[in-house]
């Protein structure tokens, strides 16, 4: 057991870090308007020109293979990149979906040509990424998918519908999962697409959050005609692409998770150290500062953690249960954190952004509504506690 | 960065658990938590032959000479049979202490003794006030001619009713500062003055004995360190044990995991296993959580404190803040999902139950490692 780095890689954290402090866009928290979590739409500018500055210093698919865009490193280098981030405080990536599940999974599944199109735009944030998994009807319940996909020649025809799919609005391509095969095992006639939003048939349409903001859609197809070079590993493997895709997003997803945990956290210590509750400052209280302190615990364990499941990675071993938690213990954790945040504040807690009284602008409001969503998106909590009761533990399925 | 076991770490675990499996058995265990001892002379011998009295000692010493984290190894699998007997007083508290703070001569006349079974020993520090820190230390020890005689009482003391020698923590002196002014003796069995007393215990795999000393008469060599500053020297011990008692935990926790597990395979309730309802899953899943996470954080303290880096001390108290929780949880989840069956007697989870409290209330409870986690975070 060694966690010490070797001369080379601490190298690589002291580049990264005196790039970031000259890099970072000094005000960009009060112009993106969020500390954690999916930003709001007026920042996307901002992010986008943020993702290509890093994507241009080499920071961006560091894992990745040099011929497709990425540096050919380890997931060590990964992990220090977003430590650092976290401590400087930077901005999130953008292109998220594209950088943590569509690159790797094309990366993994595509055909040469699809290696050589997709995944070095996906860094640069060219072209931005969705994902079309969820349906109306095939939520928790994936594979129940009813999107269909109908061989006309050399092309797929689509017609159906995706919902709660983030970014859609500002996306080029889709990570598209459609039925393939209705006469198959639900699970044997999916098929997974890389998806032009710009064909004609796709519609976008914005779905209101209780935040108040749009950044999940509902996307339509109505006769999409899709090229036949746009299906990713296989017709009718969709299922085990998809998954990939998932654990893809467990892994590369899950530094960048603990990274914004941190940042929120950080956040809050500061914001307690400002505000007063009963007369007194909010560090002096014994029971706020036992909750600041659980977070605190909480959130250096997600990073051991990942560490344990990175060291099973280098080598070579299969991922253990500690690679599965990480999610819902990330999710417990951001939520206790933004409930924190409301409790401190107190009845100031109400007032939201456009009042002068409203602490730090109201950013915190709407970190803690959006916050609601993480236990249902990417895979709902109690779907999580059943993969891992089937998957680890063993328990039977019902 | 390899942050896992390494080969050798997984074959003493694997030897460890064959052993423990073999000698430490639930017929074992309760025939020990009936008695005052809690340990056989064969059972110790064969601690000794295994080397794993003296695991962390320098071979000069007759120990072993391997690191922490291959303590924490041992801890664990000690950990998974509820172990009982004096190995944690001797080998972690007692040895550690001597080891710490001892001369030569004081280490060559334990340490090899304490390696090779022949001696057992303890630490004596808390007291009826039950703080952690250096405060609590009010037990006093008077320098008379070239003697020191100790006056105080000593409470929650693991063992001392099978101790060869006790290591003491008294004041010497008034100093500035709680931690200015205390010392460490080494006090042998039999000292005049000196007397122990089991006491009745809910975790009967652990001993707890009150220790008070009436002018308690100890010759100057007794003295284990240098004198006014012992107090470092218990703190370095007390973070090592307090992350040794965590990995003994995380072991614990994941056999309760598994029994439970086991269980919910075989159990048929409405036709189905109960491990097939939602109810029992996440149940079980919430316990797997609090059962990985604890290990992350123990192997994470371990590491730090076999390599001191600055940032043991919070390290320590983050694993025994969060491990506190997760041992009581899981020990409590394990029961409720057993059933019935789970409260009773002869079923082993109490055992389990039992130790996870004990355990809670061991250098510290969840709150009061929360709080220093709060100080050394600066808030």
């Amino acid at each position: 057991m060694d966690l010490s780095l070797t001369a080379e890689q601490e190298a690589f954290r002291e580049n990264v870090r005196r790039w970031l402090k000259a890099n970072i866009p000094a005000d960009w928290t009060s112009r993106v308007a969020a500390t954690a979590d999916v930003p709001r739409p007026e920042a996307y500018d901002i992010l986008r020109a943020w993702q290509r500055k890093l994507y241009d210093a080499g920071f961006l698919g560091l894992t990745w293979p040099k011929d497709y865009g990425g540096r050919g490193l380890t997931f060590i280098e990964e992990m220090i990149l977003h430590q650092e981030m976290a401590l400087a405080k930077a901005p999130p990536i953008l292109n998220i979906l594209g950088v943590g599940m569509a690159g790797p999974t094309i990366v993994a599944y595509g055909t040469e040509e699809q290696k050589r199109r997709y995944p070095a735009r996906i860094l640069s944030c060219e072209e931005i990424w969705c994902q079309g998994y969820s349906e109306p009807n095939a939520g928790s319940d994936l594979a129940s998918l009813q999107t269909r996909a109908v061989k006309d020649g050399e092309h797929w025809v689509i017609n159906g519908q995706k919902v709660w799919t983030s970014l859609a609005h500002i996306a080029d391509f889709m990570m598209l999962l459609a039925r393939t095969d209705p006469n198959a095992p639900k699970h044997k006639g999916i098929t997974y697409f890389l998806l032009d939003m710009k064909l004609p048939g796709v519609t976008v349409k914005p779905l209101r959050q209780m935040t108040g903001d749009a950044e999940f859609n509902e996307v339509f197809f109505d006769n999409v005609r899709l090229h036949e070079s746009q299906v990713l590993g296989g017709v009718n493997n969709g299922w085990s692409v998809g998954l990939t895709t998932l654990m893809y997003e467990r892994l590369a997803l899950g530094f960048g998770l603990q990274v914004r945990l941190r940042i929120a956290l950080d956040g809050l210590i500061e914001l307690s150290r400002r505000m007063e509750k009963h007369g007194r400052n909010v560090v002096k209280d014994p029971v706020l500062r036992q909750k600041i302190a659980q977070l605190w615990i909480d959130t250096e364990c997600l990073k051991y953690t990942g560490a344990r499941a990175i060291t099973r990675l280098l080598r070579g071993e299969i991922p253990g249960p500690e690679a599965s938690t990480g999610k819902m213990m990330w999710v417990e954790t951001h939520q206790r954190l933004q409930e924190l945040a409301m409790d401190i504040q107190g009845p100031y807690a109400q007032l939201m952004r456009g009042s002068e009284w409203a602490v730090e602008s109201g950013l915190w409001q709407h970190t803690f509504l959006r916050s609601r969503a993480n236990s249902i998106e990417g895979g709902t909590t109690e779907i999580q506690k059943n993969i891992i009761a089937e998957r680890i533990l063993g328990l039977p399925k019902d | 960065m390899d942050f896992g076991f390494s080969q050798e770490q997984e074959m003493l675990r694997a030897t460890a658990r064959k052993f423990f499996e073999n000698e430490c058995t639930s017929t074992f265990v309760r025939a020990r938590m009936e008695e005052p001892a809690g340990v056989t002379d064969d059972f110790w011998t064969k601690l000794a032959e295994q080397g794993w009295l003296g695991l962390v000692y320098p071979e000069e010493y007759g120990g072993a000479g391997l690191g922490f984290v291959d303590l924490v190894v041992l801890m664990e699998e000690m950990g998974r049979v509820v172990m009982p007997g004096p190995f944690f007083a001797t080998t972690v508290l007692g040895g550690l202490a001597i080891l710490e703070a001892g001369s030569a001569a004081q280490k060559e006349e334990w340490l090899t003794r304490i390696a090779a079974g022949e001696a057992k020993a303890t630490l004596a520090w808390t007291e009826p006030n039950v703080r952690w820190d250096a405060a609590g230390v009010t037990t006093t020890a008077r320098a008379a001619g070239g003697d020191f005689v100790l006056s105080g009482t000593k409470l929650f003391v693991p063992d001392a009713h099978l101790a060869d020698v006790l290591v003491v923590a008294a004041r010497t002196s008034e100093g500035p500062r709680p931690e200015d002014g205390v010392s460490l003796f080494l006090v042998p069995k039999n000292t005049a003055g000196l007397e122990t007393k089991l006491l009745p215990t809910m975790d009967q795999t652990r001993k707890l004995c009150e220790v008070s000393f009436r002018d308690a008469r100890v010759p100057g060599p007794a003295l284990l360190g240098a004198r006014d500053a012992g107090w470092p020297a218990v703190a370095r011990v007390l973070e090592r044990a307090t992350v040794a008692l965590c990995a003994e935990m995380c072991g614990g926790a994941q056999r309760v995991l598994e029994m439970t597990t086991e269980y919910a395979k075989i159990r048929v309730a409405f036709g189905k296993p109960i491990g097939s309802y939602q109810g029992v899953k996440h149940r079980a899943a919430d316990m797997l959580v609090d059962v990985e996470n604890a290990k992350s954080l123990t192997y994470y303290a371990a590491w730090a404190v076999d390599e001191n880096v600055v940032e043991a001390a919070l390290a320590a108290s983050m694993a025994k803040a969060y491990v506190t929780d997760a041992y009581r949880k899981v020990a409590g989840a394990g029961i409720q999902l057993h059933g019935g069956i789970g409260f009773t007697w002869e079923h082993d989870l109490h055992l389990y139950f039992k130790r996870a409290k004990s355990s809670e209330f061991t250098f510290g409870d969840a709150t009061y490692h929360r709080e220093r986690v709060a100080s050394l975070i600066n808030l």
